[in-house]
Parts: C-alpha cells; sequence; structure tokens
C-alpha cells in the first residue's frame, strides 16, 4: 500500500502546448493511443502486403496493375519476382508480429489502462516512456525504409535465419542493406519495449493505489505484468542478436558464419562462425515472443467476458497461475522451432515435453473461460462477440500445436503451411480479435463515444467466418505437403492444391475488406460516434470509476480507494447487479479478494 | 444473435473436421521402414486433437446459445465443482494425454534420429546450395574424393570443387542432379551446405533435416518401394527457393546398377 | 542557289568525309582461325531434370560450354579483338543484341559487345530466371524475369570480362565480353573470326578464351590487304 502524494514530485504537471499535449506527451493515454495509431498503420500495411503475396500465389505470373510503381525491379511489368514475393513476406511478418501483435494488445492498451487499472496518475518514468513509443516508432520508419533503399527488403523471412542473414547481398536482393535496416530497426524495437517493460512492471508493483492488492487487479493489469516481464527477458536477448548480425555485414566478424561457405562460385570470407547459434538466440526470444502477443488478449478477453457475462471466472487466481505458467514454461519451448534443425536430437525430446507440457495451463484457461459461461448472462455486443470468438480461435488454434509439439509428427508438419496455419490462428486472429473486443469496450473510454454496434456486428461476422475460410485449409495444406516460403507452387505434387490457394485468396481478399469497415468505424466514431458515458458497460474495474475520457492525472487529483476485487458481478447492489472497486459498498458475494 | 453465433461455431466446427474425416488432404503413402511409427504418432494426435476440438467449440457453442441475453433477472449460476473439478480434469486427462504422445513418441524419433545408420548402409552425399540439389556417388573405388570449396565452378558442372587432376580418389566420383536409390538398402545420406540453410524432405520417405552450413549432418533410411519421388527445399534459402527440388528414384538392385553405369558415362 | 555556293557544297560532302575518315579510303581486314592443341576436358552433360519446363526442351542434354570445339580442331566462343592500335574507340554500335534464356541456356554463351552498347535481355522459357552477371568493376546487379514479362535493357560503361549465372538454376553460365572498341569478333563453327574496317595501322589484336586465357598477337595493316593471324590455345585436361 503507497500513499500517492509520496509520488506526486515524480509526476509531470499538465501539458499545454500542442507539442507537448499531443506529440513528445508525457501522459501514459496519449503515449497509449500513439501506439494505438502505429499499430493501426502498421497493420494496415501489413494486410496489403498479404493481399499482393496471397494474389501472386493464386495467380503466379499475373500482372498486378500498378504493383511496378512500388518497385520497378521487384515487379517488372507489374509482375511479381520471386525475391519480391519473400521480400513482401518478410516484410509483413515483421510488420505484423512487432508493430502490430506485440504493440497494440500490450504497448497500446496497457499503456493507456495499466496505469488507471492500478490508481495512478502515470507511470513512474513518463520519460522513458515517451522515448519508448517514439524509440518504436522510429523503428517502424527505419523497417518501412527498406522498401525505398538499396535493393529492397530482406528476404530472409521475420526469423531472418543465419547464415542468410549474415553473409550479405552475394546471397540475393535485400540481403546487404536490407537485412541491416532490418537488423537496426528491431533493435530499435528491443530498446523501446525494454524502456516499456520498466514502467510496466514498476506501476504495477509500487503505484498500486491503497485498497489495490496484487489480487485485486484486474486479469487484464495481471497479463500486462506478466506480459512486461516476459519482454524484458526476451527482447534483451534479442537485440545484442541484432547487432552481432550487423557486426558480421559490417565488421567483418562472422558470429553466424561458417568456414568454407561458397556462394556466387566465391568462397566467403568468414570462418568460424555458428549457423545454429542464431537460432537459439532468436527463438529463445521467438517463444516468449508470441505469448507476449497472446497473453495480453487472454487477460483482456477475461476481463471484458466477465463483463459480458456479469458474473466472475470461476477462479480469478488460477488463470492468474496460467497466465504465470504460460510465462515460465514459455522458455522452456523454444527448441520446437528447432526439432529438425540439426541441434542434439535429444534436445528436441527435452523441448518437446515442457512444449505438451504447456498444454495444461493452456487448457486449464480454455476449460475456465468456457465453463464460467454456464450459467451467466452473456450480454452480447460487439466487444463481447469478438472476446468469445477469441475463445474459439485460440482453441482452433492452440490444438494443431499438440501436433507440432511432437518431434516425430514435426518431421511431416515442419516448414508446411500446417505452421502457418497454427500461427495465424492464434496470433493472426485470436490476438486480433483481442484487439478488436479490446477497441470495442475500451474506445468509449479513450475517446468518449461508442463505437457503431451495426457496423461492429458486420465487421465481427466477416472476420469470424472469414478467418475461419482462410486458415483452417492451410492445415490441409501442410498435411498434403504443401512447403511455406514458397513463392509459387511448380513442384508436381503441389499442382492439386493451387486452385485450393485460388479459393483462399478469393476469403483472404474479402476478410480483408472488411477491416476497412472497421477502420471507418474507429475514424468516423472517434468524431461523430454517440456520446458514452462514464461506465456504458456497467463495468467494475477503476477506469470505470474516472471521467470518460479521463483527464490528464486520470482521477482529478482524488485517488480512489480500492474496495473490492474487479470482478463482483452476479451481487445485488444499489447500482444494479455489480459493485464497482472503488465504492464503498458492502454486499453480499461469494468470493471477494482481499 | 448469440443463437446465430452458436449455430455458426458449431457448423464451422463441423465442417473443418469433414475433410479430416474423409482424408481429403493427407501425406502420401509411406515407403519408408520407420515412417509407420510416425503416421500411427499422427493418427493419434489427431483423434485426440480433434475431439478436443469438437468438444471445446461444441461446449462452447451450447453454452453461449444457453447463457446469453437471459434478461436482467436471471439467477446466476456457478459450474457445479467450480475451478478445482476443472484445473484436476485438465491435470489428469490432458496431462495423462501428453505424456502418452509424449512417451510413445520418443520410438518413432528415436529409431530415425537416434539410432546410427547400420554398417552396411550405403553411403551418398548430397549437397544444398542456392537452388539445386547434386548428389555424389563414390564410384567403384568406394571412396569420396576430396572436396575443395574454392575449386568449385558451376559453370563447368564441378559442384563439389572436385581435383580429379590432382586426387585420384575423386576421378571415379559420380555427381548426379537426381538421386537414386535401390530398393530395400540402407542409405546414409551425408548432408552438406554449401552455402546458406537449405533442408531436405520426402514426404513419401517420411524425412526431414535441415542442411546447416558448418556442420555436416546424415540421415539414414530406407525405401520400401520403387517409384519416382519429389525432394523439396524445405529451408528459406533465397530468391530461388520454391524452386529447388531434385527428384528421387527408388529402383530395384539391376534398374539401380544400370542408372549408376549411364551416369558415370556422362561424367 | 547560285551555282558557287552548291559546287562549295558538292566539294565538302566529298572531301569532308574522307578527311574525318581518311581510312574509309584503305580498310584492311585482319582474320584467321582459332584452335587447340591437346585433348579439351569431357563437357559433362547437363541435368536440367528439377526444371521440367526446360529440360523437355532438350531431346538429349546439351552440356556445358566451357569449351567449345569445332572440326578439325577449332576453338569456338573465343572473342578476337583489337586491344590496342585502334583510333576509333568509343564509337557505340547501334545495332541490337540480344541475350536470350531458352531452354534453360543463354544463348549465345558469350555475348560481346561495346562499353554503353545496350543489350536486351530476353526471357523465352516459362519459368522465371533470375539473370546475375558478376562483375568487378562494373556495377553489379542481378535481376528477376518471371516469364512473359518485357526484355530488360542493359549496358555497362566500363571494359570487363564479366561471367554470368541465373541464380535460380545453377548450371545456366555465360559471358558478358564489354569491350572499348567495336572491332571484334567471336570464332565459331570452324573457329573462324573476322575483324574487317581496320584503318591503316599498327595493331594488337587479343584472343580470349574463358578458360584457356588470352594470347595477342602484333599485325600491321598498310592498307587494304587481309591479314591472317591464328591463335592456337593449349587444351586443359581438367
Amino acid at each position: 500500500m503507497h500513499d500517492m502524494s509520496a509520488h506526486a514530485a515524480q509526476h509531470h504537471a499538465p501539458p499545454t502546448s500542442f507539442i507537448r499535449k499531443y506529440v513528445f506527451s508525457l501522459d501514459h493515454k496519449v503515449i497509449g493511443k500513439q501506439y494505438y495509431g502505429l499499430a493501426l498503420v502498421a497493420a494496415l500495411c501489413g494486410m496489403v502486403l498479404s493481399w499482393m503475396m496471397r494474389i501472386h500465389l493464386g495467380w503466379t505470373n499475373a500482372a498486378i496493375p500498378g504493383l511496378q510503381l512500388l518497385s520497378k525491379t521487384g515487379a517488372p511489368g507489374g509482375v511479381m519476382t520471386p525475391e519480391y514475393y519473400l521480400q513482401l513476406m518478410t516484410m509483413h511478418g515483421t510488420i505484423m508480429v512487432f508493430f502490430v501483435l506485440t504493440t497494440a494488445p500490450f504497448a497500446a492498451f496497457g499503456n493507456f489502462f495499466l496505469p488507471i487499472q492500478v490508481g495512478a496518475e502515470d507511470m513512474p518514468f513518463p520519460r522513458f516512456n515517451m522515448m519508448s513509443f517514439w524509440v518504436t516508432f522510429v523503428a517502424f520508419v527505419v523497417l518501412m525504409s527498406s522498401f525505398v533503399l538499396g535493393d529492397g527488403p530482406t528476404l530472409g523471412g521475420w526469423t531472418q535465419y543465419a547464415p542468410l542473414n549474415a553473409v550479405g547481398s552475394v546471397a540475393g536482393p535485400g540481403q546487404g542493406l536490407g537485412v541491416v535496416l532490418w537488423m537496426i530497426s528491431i533493435a530499435l524495437f528491443c530498446v523501446g519495449q525494454l524502456l516499456g517493460a520498466l514502467n510496466f512492471i514498476t506501476t504495477t508493483l509500487d503505484l498500486r493505489v491503497k485498497g489495490m492488492s496484487l489480487m485485486r487487479l484486474p486479469l487484464s493489469a495481471w497479463a500486462w505484468f506478466i506480459t512486461s516481464c516476459m519482454g524484458l527477458t526476451a527482447f534483451s536477448v534479442l537485440f545484442p542478436a541484432c547487432i552481432l548480425v550487423i557486426l558480421d555485414h559490417v565488421a567483418g566478424t562472422s558470429f553466424f558464419v561458417a568456414s568454407n561457405l561458397v556462394l556466387n562460385d566465391q568462397l566467403q570470407p568468414h570462418s568460424g562462425g555458428s549457423t545454429l547459434l542464431w537460432q537459439h538466440l532468436f527463438w529463445f526470444f521467438g517463444h516468449p515472443e508470441v505469448y507476449i502477443a497472446i497473453v495480453p488478449g487472454i487477460g483482456i478477453v477475461s476481463h471484458i467476458l466477465i463483463t459480458s457475462m456479469r458474473k466472475p471466472m470461476l477462479s480469478q487466481r488460477v488463470l492468474i497461475y496460467c497466465m504465470g505458467a504460460l510465462a515460465v514454461l514459455s522458455y522452456g519451448v523454444y527448441g520446437h522451432h528447432m526439432f529438425v534443425s540439426g541441434m542434439n536430437p535429444f534436445s528436441a525430446l527435452a523441448f518437446s515435453f515442457p512444449t505438451l507440457v504447456i498444454t495444461i495451463p493452456a487448457t486449464i484457461v480454455v476449460l475456465i473461460w468456457v465453463f464460467s459461461l454456464y450459467g451467466a448472462n452473456l450480454r452480447i455486443n460487439s466487444a463481447s462477440l469478438f472476446a468469445l470468438g477469441f475463445i474459439s480461435m485460440f482453441v482452433s488454434g492452440g490444438v494443431s500445436g499438440f501436433f507440432l509439439a511432437q518431434p516425430s509428427i514435426d518431421i511431416m508438419l515442419h516448414a508446411t503451411y500446417f505452421v502457418v496455419g497454427h500461427f495465424h490462428m492464434v496470433m493472426g486472429v485470436a490476438a486480433m480479435f483481442g484487439i478488436f473486443a479490446a477497441t470495442y469496450f475500451w474506445a468509449p473510454k479513450m475517446f468518449g463515444r461508442m463505437m457503431n454496434e451495426t457496423l461492429g456486428r458486420i465487421h465481427f461476422w466477416l472476420s469470424f467466418v472469414g478467418t475461419y475460410c482462410i486458415f483452417m485449409p492451410f492445415h490441409y495444406l501442410g498435411m498434403a505437403g504443401n512447403i511455406r516460403r514458397y513463392s509459387s507452387f511448380p513442384d508436381d505434387y503441389l499442382q492439386p492444391l493451387i486452385p485450393v490457394h485460388r479459393l483462399i485468396t478469393v476469403a483472404a481478399l474479402i476478410t480483408g475488406a472488411a477491416q476497412l469497415i472497421f477502420v471507418y468505424n474507429l475514424i468516423h466514431s472517434r468524431f461523430w460516434g454517440k456520446p458514452a458515458t462514464d461506465n456504458p458497460w456497467e463495468a467494475t474495474s477503476l477506469e470505470w470509476s474516472t471521467a470518460t475520457p479521463p483527464p490528464w492525472d486520470n482521477f482529478g487529483g482524488k485517488y480512489p480507494v480500492v474496495y473490492h476485487d474487479p470482478y463482483q458481478y452476479g451481487v445485488k447492489s444499489s447500482v444494479g447487479d455489480y459493485v464497482m472497486q472503488a465504492s464503498p459498498e458492502q454486499v453480499k458475494t461469494d468470493h471477494d479478494e482481499k | 444473435m448469440a443463437k446465430f453465433f452458436a449455430v455458426t461455431i458449431i457448423i464451422i466446427a463441423i465442417l473443418s473436421a469433414i475433410p479430416i474425416l474423409r482424408h481429403t488432404w493427407v501425406a502420401p503413402e509411406d515407403i519408408s521402414t520407420h515412417g509407420y511409427l510416425i503416421d500411427e504418432q499422427m493418427s493419434e494426435t489427431m483423434a485426440e486433437a480433434g475431439i478436443a476440438f469438437l468438444a471445446a467449440q461444441f461446449i462452447l457453442a451450447i453454452f453461449i446459445w444457453m447463457f446469453s441475453n437471459r434478461g436482467r433477472d436471471a439467477k446466476i449460476k456457478k459450474f457445479p465443482g467450480g475451478a478445482t473439478g476443472l484445473v484436476i480434469a485438465a491435470l489428469l486427462l490432458v496431462g495423462a494425454e501428453v505424456l502418452a504422445l509424449g512417451v510413445f513418441g520418443v520410438k518413432a524419433w528415436a529409431d530415425q534420429y537416434l539410432t546410427p545408420p547400420s554398417a552396411g548402409a550405403m553411403p551418398i552425399q548430397v549437397q544444398a546450395g542456392q537452388f539445386a540439389f547434386y548428389f555424389r556417388y563414390p564410384g567403384p573405388d568406394g571412396t569420396f574424393g576430396a572436396t575443395h570449396p574454392e575449386l568449385i565452378n558451376e559453370g563447368s558442372q564441378n559442384f563439389f570443387g572436385l581435383d580429379p587432376e590432382h586426387d585420384p580418389d575423386s576421378r571415379d566420383d559420380i555427381v548426379t542432379a537426381e538421386m537414386a536409390i535401390p530398393v530395400n538398402k540402407e542409405i546414409h545420406l551425408l548432408m552438406h551446405a554449401k552455402d546458406v540453410g537449405h533442408s531436405f524432405f520426402v514426404r513419401e520417405l517420411r524425412v526431414q533435416q535441415d542442411f546447416v552450413p558448418g556442420l555436416d549432418v546424415s540421415l539414414h533410411f530406407t525405401a520400401t518401394k520403387v517409384g519416382k519421388y519429389e525432394i523439396v527445399c524445405t529451408q528459406l534459402c533465397g530468391l530461388g527457393h520454391y524452386n529447388m527440388k531434385a527428384y528421387l528414384y527408388v529402383y530395384s538392385q539391376e534398374d539401380f546398377e544400370n542408372w549408376v553405369k549411364k551416369e558415370q558415362a556422362m561424367q | 542557289m547560285r551555282p558557287k555556293p552548291m559546287l562549295l557544297a558538292l566539294l565538302t560532302l566529298l572531301v569532308c568525309p574522307s578527311m574525318m575518315c581518311p581510312s574509309l579510303m584503305f580498310a584492311g581486314t585482319v582474320s584467321g582461325k582459332v584452335t587447340y592443341t591437346g585433348t579439351p576436358a569431357h563437357q559433362k552433360p547437363i541435368d536440367m531434370s528439377k526444371e521440367p519446363s526446360c529440360a523437355k526442351q532438350h531431346a538429349t542434354p546439351i552440356t556445358t560450354e566451357t569449351v567449345v570445339s569445332g572440326p578439325d580442331n577449332a576453338l569456338e566462343n573465343v572473342v578476337v579483338y583489337v586491344s590496342a592500335g585502334a583510333t576509333d574507340e568509343g564509337q557505340v554500335p547501334s545495332q541490337a543484341i540480344t541475350y536470350t534464356q531458352k531452354g534453360c541456356q543463354y544463348i549465345p554463351h558469350v555475348l560481346p559487345m561495346h562499353v554503353n552498347q545496350e543489350f536486351d535481355i530476353v526471357n523465352d522459357d516459362q519459368t522465371s530466371h533470375n539473370i546475375h552477371p558478376l562483375p568487378k568493376v562494373n556495377i553489379e546487379w542481378n535481376l528477376s524475369q518471371p516469364p512473359g514479362t518485357a526484355p530488360y535493357h542493359k549496358k555497362y560503361d566500363k571494359a570487363e570480362f564479366i561471367p554470368v549465372k541465373c541464380n535460380i538454376h545453377p548450371w545456366m553460365h555465360g559471358w558478358f565480353v564489354v569491350l572499348k572498341t567495336s572491332h571484334y569478333d567471336i570464332s565459331k563453327g570452324a573457329g573462324d573470326f573476322k575483324l574487317p574496317d581496320l584503318p591503316p595501322g599498327k595493331y594488337t589484336i587479343t584472343a580470349w578464351h574463358e578458360d584457356y586465357g588470352t594470347q595477342t598477337a602484333d599485325v600491321t595493316i598498310t592498307g587494304n590487304e587481309t591479314k591472317d593471324v591464328n591463335f592456337t590455345f593449349k587444351a586443359k585436361a581438367y
């Protein structure tokens, strides 16, 4: 418990100038919105890239009108070259994983709501917070600059395996400057994330208002806290790995390039490096990274579902422990990306068991969600639809992980579309649904206006059905042996699968177009939406105790005191079937965390 | 809308399961000696994953149908047993399932990766380089000549950097762009990466293994059925990755020997 | 026009060209044969099975073209050119030259060209090719050319012997020979070459073969004669 006045000196005076209010703002709420805007732009870029990829896969030698304007060498006469496909694919993955899935659920919503949900005025290090956004912004600009500099972006996939990432342009277009720009961008991104993690962790541990014990934190706050712990430990490994690759390019080192490699009939001037070292470093980051992408969604969806269901989860503690277990176990499973990589085959078994075991907390989370629905009184709206959709997608995506966790099965499924289907369902769909649910739920608080409910439901239906139409067939393609990261499918056995790809492309274009409904809704509602009340969802956590939108210091100078846990629903109180966390009213309840 | 949603979930779940149950898109016939263990593992996992998938989606749908928009005065109920029952169920059911799959899967993996090739296995070298596979057979002297990376010259087809002028062992080496093996004979595949990472995948043989620059890995397997199969690269290696493949021919012993003679004449 | 200026104009027309190019009045030729001694290394058949659309274009597999020999030990694909003594360097020929990718083969195997002369790169195959010349002094580039796309127009601004490969099909190999002079020829068939239109002067003729190296010969042209210059390369067993 802390007396907030002791921290007053750390906090900033209200901003007055335009620059201080909207550009270089120290206010976590503005920073959160800035992150959201960045993620939105990134998501649209990533989505357009995916359209171009899908059109090329379905109709390989067809000209995409206008593509030559984006790159004359990459698309002569509008026909995409093999390297340009890979370059677009690399940028698609990089933009989506880093600048959308790590940014929106964690940095955007977390920055806006974590301080409010713990009852704080702001985060403890507002300047670091501001820097974290702007460093991330610069990282995005550096990444996008690779489209127009040199011979284009790197083509090595978002995983950037060695030695393809380190031998330079001799390995292909984009592998010189394109790789260096990618590495610089991601190194900057790591710095931004580390600064953010610092703030999130200290906010959660140190700035909780009176009465806000750890167990009384909303599940979204717990998710952001656990995610930031993962971020601190994962990004701090990716950062030096990127630096080492840059050194291999500019300083003549050979961290990742072995001896005696021959490209273009030329012996390469490198010796002694380790191909697998990069994979270990990358995946030690990479696996926690995908949990960084999903755990905020787990917390946010739980939070939204509880409000929508009008009852708490069967056990809040178990959900917290499961999120923690996912985070801890995520470090012990990373080798499941490397089963056939050439690492010691005993290691494969060693990584396989924790990967199978991580199914247990994931299953418990799903069981708690589903069986908490029993006896609930679900209010259906855009936010709750996406939250429920999240559960369906999480199950679908999680179940395919079950196959990939076993090395023997991975022999047949590694590097096929089965893997692509798996991670798109959990990240590309479930995590996105978490972002959508959060947007519909929290937009009223952030912008003071409700989003259009009809458009939200249309967005939901097209997205739910559409994403199943896109990504479920990926699993079948994978089982038939369709290899991933192919810019086209000339192999004999792939010919019968091309019609499937064409259907998927059509589904992808339609589903993509549906996202524009969301963008329109977001922008239109921001300015002309129905004005929102302070607590439109009849919810309980601290963000709903404050004004809509919250004042610059969140609580107008009067700190709340917390009397309840955040999920007192299904009770009888003076305001309805719920009691707000900051309300001193005592009611009869089954369980109220202390 | 809730009921419509519930029905949609169920329809999607059933439609997703249909291609699996009808074996519409499946791995091709297994022609290996070790693959049946992988296929069994896959079937068991599919059954368990399939049941879990259908059960979860169905229960989700049913609960959405039953417990939505029940009116402001509806009584909130709690699932009997609460979280405790669920945690125990998850630990027991899922725990047992994953342990079983993990333990039974060890043999499928170990047979391929933790056992050495037998003494009589036929060595064949494969080199992966942007963007083709080339194979080398040791020739009648049974010895592979030394490779010299600095002598590699693709224009004159010296893919392995052999030095026949000074190295007698390499003079009878047979370098081919297609791989041929005799049926029912164990092969010891020696894998070398010329430039960046690549991978060797033959679906029918149930083998997949990355080439690691700087680390010479190997595979062993036995093909049990004559035929023509495709070897494809599965590790992103550059712009030609999609076009990196070679044909694998499994021949009878006689046809294999004829093939070797034919290739030898072309060296 | 009045008669006197017309006469002047006519005279100028007659005189000036011959003053600008007095050599056109006298032009010799250097011609000859390129042969080899010894036994060349066996040219290996190329297995194109990974690209079926190309493989089926060759009833019998083509062989490598490192050493292409003709009847009577003729050596083909030798670029013979004036390496010293020419006074008309720098005039870029206007005719179009083409480098074609067909049947996963570069046609011609060796393409000589003048510095800054534009050449077209054409893809006649059903597969993409990625043409990757490997210069050391010129700017290096590589370009993918999907089937059905327009030819690329390229040129080099420095003299160099540039190996060319396809990034997608490792057996495809060829050469761009970029020369400062337009007095060049490439030996074909019986190993013949011919360098016409040489004004009187002392010349160094160089013959370049991609594997056997270069040889030079000095020759003097005095008038309209044809000088016979032959080159003999020593074959390499491997």
